[in-house]
């Protein structure tokens, strides 16, 4: 008698247990929490993240909570996963590609209040995002490994040399998504063609962007899609100028980072600070040493930043046609790499 | 036998058994309202229903389905081709040191996290791992590259060659000695053994366990996900996750799992009914003289057995060894592994508690059914109702019923609790497996017995059930918890951020290349899970199983 008592105290424990555990997860604090979507790399310990949350506490009398999804496009599609009824305040890290996409869930809020003059290589006229830094997609290589490095996409696509790159899936990625679009721009019909060449120098294709360059850094393949501004981090953080990447021939393509506020965000009024926070100064000069992008304000950089190639030429696609276009070119990329 | 005939022709008091519809109807009705609310919900989000035979128009789908059943015809004969020779030294040699520990690593791969194995694979056969070290060390250029192909393959290697070794070494001990007597007198050699001995027995087990691999294989999640090296390797199931999780395009998700349960359904009905449950206990070994245990097979065993240990003991003693390595102290004082342990234990403790309920009410009706009121088809299709849920894609499962609480707003408060009742209807196919037997035996031998002391109900059940049911429930309840435990299915789904569970955590870490942070949290997870199947039980079980009888 006494063992089955037992046995069944064991049962109800274990039941008990489970119960508490989801009941008890979250103990509310008094001070307003702001959820801000964003991908994994911008808050990691080196990322912008920890300082942004600083600055940004201090003024707000608030406390910010990250979530970050594994990379930039994966925020637009765990919002319309969610729907109206998400926690989030703000979407942080999307770029302009997506903008029309975003705005079509119906999901974000117009923007309040007038932009501070911004450097932004084109004129903002989004009704709804906040700009918050920019770059140029390109491919990162390491010079120890690789002596002639392509001049061209068209060199890399189609030239000799035994190296491998890193690319990222546009599914999730936004610098994957960059690509797709860089060779949609560059080649049109022909695409298709081209990615298939490029499959015979992929070592894989990455979920995200701190993925592949995790992997770049291991050694695991000579060259990464990442951005004109990344060897800035290795010459200023590591002291060495070992990561080079090349200006193409053919140009390479722009990406604005944005944030937004979601129609539905519990909370409005913090919301639309923290956009307004994004292209102030603290939250600018935080971005050229954290996130190794250009800032959209006139801020101090640091000096490796001079080192960097300018692009020959700016490649940008409408984010009309991307939103019109985009399911049909994810398609065509998906069917290309996998033959 | 005659004690049953006897107590049914006794007749039952009136007042026994007349609930006995309840607890089946209870079980069938959640089920019922999960997979409607689900369909229901996911019909509804669809803007438009996509005819599955369309996509069989889109060739990167057909490429799809081509690569699912490629791999996972590859992963089978691998599997089978391996396990063969690999019985065949286990039993030809019963008595080499570290043969016990063999076996036991055979057997900690079907309870080990998926997610564990992965990582122990990666740590032996990655890029940096031990064999391409040990090449390099010998001036050899590197092995191939493990992501894609092969490491789906070694994987799924992994995973079932161990088990499909377990069931081919007791088919062969099951082979009368005087098989092996009248083999000595003849003189048999090594292949005359086999051909004419052990290849009849293993015949019958090879297409069931084959079919049971298949399946495994062609529905695989976690492998595919891990170590299929981006889109190029890509299965119907993980193409589910994608449309879900990537593209957020519900109607080609719906279609999908129309497809994955055509082409898989069927061939889960029938895996399920053979399928074969991680034996816990060794079956009683006779000790069998064969003429073929001299030297000359001696060279065949060792390269056997050098395999397995290669792809099944090495990636689990990397898991340690890595794990020793690690960070210990700083990743044991993170307390996101701790937050990430708790969320663990709530789903898994809900869920392998809600399976082992399920399952026993269900077989109280089914049994009831079957013996007493003597339907034996309608307790088949109640049992079969219960494992029918098989067969259907747990992300779509966990999509449907996602939407159908995101209508309500509360989407992200639920989203454990949704992910606890889709690993609780997975356990529960396996819980009906287990439990099913032992309680009909309960009911034959102590139905008389309990009419005439007037036994029934509550008291019945806590007097007579539990206490002769505690083995097959404990292995019911720790089995289901464990599986549930390590599971890195449909919280991949949700889980992002926020709120992991443990494997997800480890997901996480390995895609973040914390490697070093990863190892610990590997081996904290697989001695958490290893730990908690053997505390419940032997916990609710009772004392050791050969000590039992």
């Amino acid at each position: 008698m006494s063992i089955t008592t037992r046995r069944a105290a064991l049962f109800a424990g274990a039941g008990l247990l489970a119960l508490t555990a989801f009941a008890g997860a979250p103990a509310r604090a008094a001070e307003e929490t702001l959820t801000v979507y964003t991908y994994d790399g911008f808050n990691a310990d080196w990322g912008p993240g920890p300082q942004i949350t600083k600055a940004f506490e201090a003024t707000c009398g608030c406390k910010i909570k990250w979530v970050e999804t594994e990379d930039a496009v994966s925020i637009l599609t765990r919002l319309q996963l969610e729907g109206p009824s998400s926690k989030a305040d703000v979407a942080l890290g999307l770029d302009l590609n997506l903008t029309a996409d975003a705005a079509s869930t119906g999901l974000f809020a117009p923007r309040s209040g007038e932009l501070p003059p911004l450097t932004l290589p084109v004129v903002w006229k989004d009704p709804i995002f906040v700009p918050f830094d920019f770059g140029y997609f390109a491919f990162v290589y390491d010079s120890e490994k690789i002596k002639n490095p392509p001049q061209s996409l068209d060199e890399l696509i189609n030239g000799k040399g035994d190296y491998k790159v890193l690319l990222e899936d546009p599914r999730t990625s936004t610098p994957g998504l960059g690509f797709m679009l860089w060779m949609k721009a560059l080649y049109g019909d022909q695409a298709p063609a081209m990615w298939q060449k490029l499959n015979a120098r992929t070592l894989t294709t990455s979920k995200s962007w701190s993925e592949a360059y995790g992997l770049f850094t291991k050694g695991e393949a000579p060259m990464v899609l990442s951005y004109t501004t990344s060897p800035a981090y290795h010459i200023t953080e590591e002291g060495t100028d070992r990561y080079k990447t090349v200006a193409f021939k053919e140009g390479n393509y722009l990406q604005v980072e944005v944030a937004g506020r979601l129609k539905n965000a519990p909370h409005p009024e913090l919301a639309d600070k923290f956009l307004a926070f994004v292209t102030a100064k603290d939250f600018q000069a935080a971005i050229p040493a954290t996130n190794w992008m250009y800032p959209v304000r006139d801020v101090p950089m640091p000096d490796s930043f001079n080192t960097l190639p300018t692009p020959r030429k700016v490649l940008l696609t409408s984010p009309e046609t991307v939103r019109d276009n985009r399911k049909a070119w994810t398609a065509e990329w998906l069917d290309a790499i996998s033959r | 036998m005659a004690g049953r005939d006897l107590a049914l022709t006794l007749p039952h008091p009136p007042t026994a058994h007349r609930g006995w519809w309840v607890p089946g109807a209870l079980v069938l009705a959640v089920i019922a309202l999960v997979l409607g609310g689900s369909a229901s919900a996911l019909l509804g989000a669809a803007s438009h229903i996509q005819n599955p035979l369309a996509l069989l128009g889109d060739a990167y789908l057909r490429r799809i389905i081509q690569f699912t059943l490629w791999q996972a015809a590859l992963s089978t004969l691998l599997s089978l081709a391996l396990a063969v020779p690999i019985a065949r030294a286990l039993h030809r040699r019963p008595a080499f040191p570290g043969r016990q520990l063999l076996l036991y690593c055979f057997s900690l791969a079907f309870i080990l996290p998926a997610i564990v194995a992965i990582f122990g694979i990666v740590a032996v056969h990655g890029r940096s791992g031990w064999v391409n070290q040990l090449l390099e060390w010998a001036g050899l250029p590197a092995a191939w590259p493990l992501y894609g192909l092969p490491g789906i393959l070694i994987a799924h290697v992994f995973f079932n060659m161990p088990l499909a070794a377990r069931i081919f070494l007791q088919r062969l001990e099951s082979i009368p000695p005087e098989s092996w007597q009248l083999a000595n007198q003849l003189g048999f050699t090594s292949r005359d053994c086999f051909r004419l001995i052990e290849w009849p027995v293993l015949r019958a087990s090879l297409t069931t366990t084959g079919a049971m691999i298949f399946l495994l294989c062609a529905t695989s999640f976690a492998v595919v996900l891990t170590l299929g090296g981006g889109p190029r390797a890509t299965t119907l199931e993980v193409a589910i996750y994608q449309a879900l999780r990537l593209d957020f395009d519900i109607p080609r998700a719906v279609a999908l799992a129309v497809l994955q349960i055509v082409l898989t359904g069927g061939l889960s009905l029938v895996a399920l009914r053979f399928h074969h449950l991680p034996a816990t206990s060794a079956g009683i070994r006779r000790l069998v003289r064969r003429p073929d245990a001299g030297s000359g097979t001696v060279i065949m065993d060792m390269a056997a057995l050098a395999v397995a240990v290669l792809l099944v003991v090495l990636p689990l003693a990397s898991v340690v060894i890595s794990g020793l390595q690690g960070p210990i102290l700083v990743s044991l004082m993170d307390p996101a592994l701790w937050r990430a342990t708790t969320t663990s234990l709530a789903v898994a403790g809900s869920a392998g508690a809600g399976a082992t309920a399920a399952g026993f009410l269900l077989l109280l009706t089914s049994r009831h059914l079957a013996l007493r009121l003597k339907q034996g088809r309608a307790a088949l299709a109640l049992e079969f109702a219960g494992s029918g849920i098989l067969v259907i894609p747990p992300f779509t499962l966990a999509a449907g019923l996602f939407l159908l609480l995101r209508a309500h707003a509360i989407a992200f408060d639920i989203a454990l609790p949704a992910v606890a009742l889709t690993n609780a209807l997975a356990a529960l196919p396996f819980v009906l497996r287990i439990l099913s037997q032992p309680m009909r035996e309960v009911a034959e031998r102590y139905d008389r017995l309990s009419a005439s002391l007037g036994l029934a109900g509550w008291n019945r059940l806590r007097f007579l059930e539990l206490p002769l049911l505690r083995r097959p429930v404990g292995l019911a309840l720790a089995l289901s918890i464990a599986l549930s435990f390590g599971d890195l299915g449909v919280i991949a789904l949700f889980g992002s951020g926020d709120n992991p569970t443990l494997p997800m955590l480890l997901y996480q870490r390995l895609g973040a290349y914390q490697f070093r942070g990863a190892a610990v949290t590997a081996l904290f997870l697989a001695l958490l899970s290893l730990g908690l199947f053997a505390a419940i039980e032997r916990g609710i079980g009772g004392r050791g199983p050969e000590k039992d009888r």
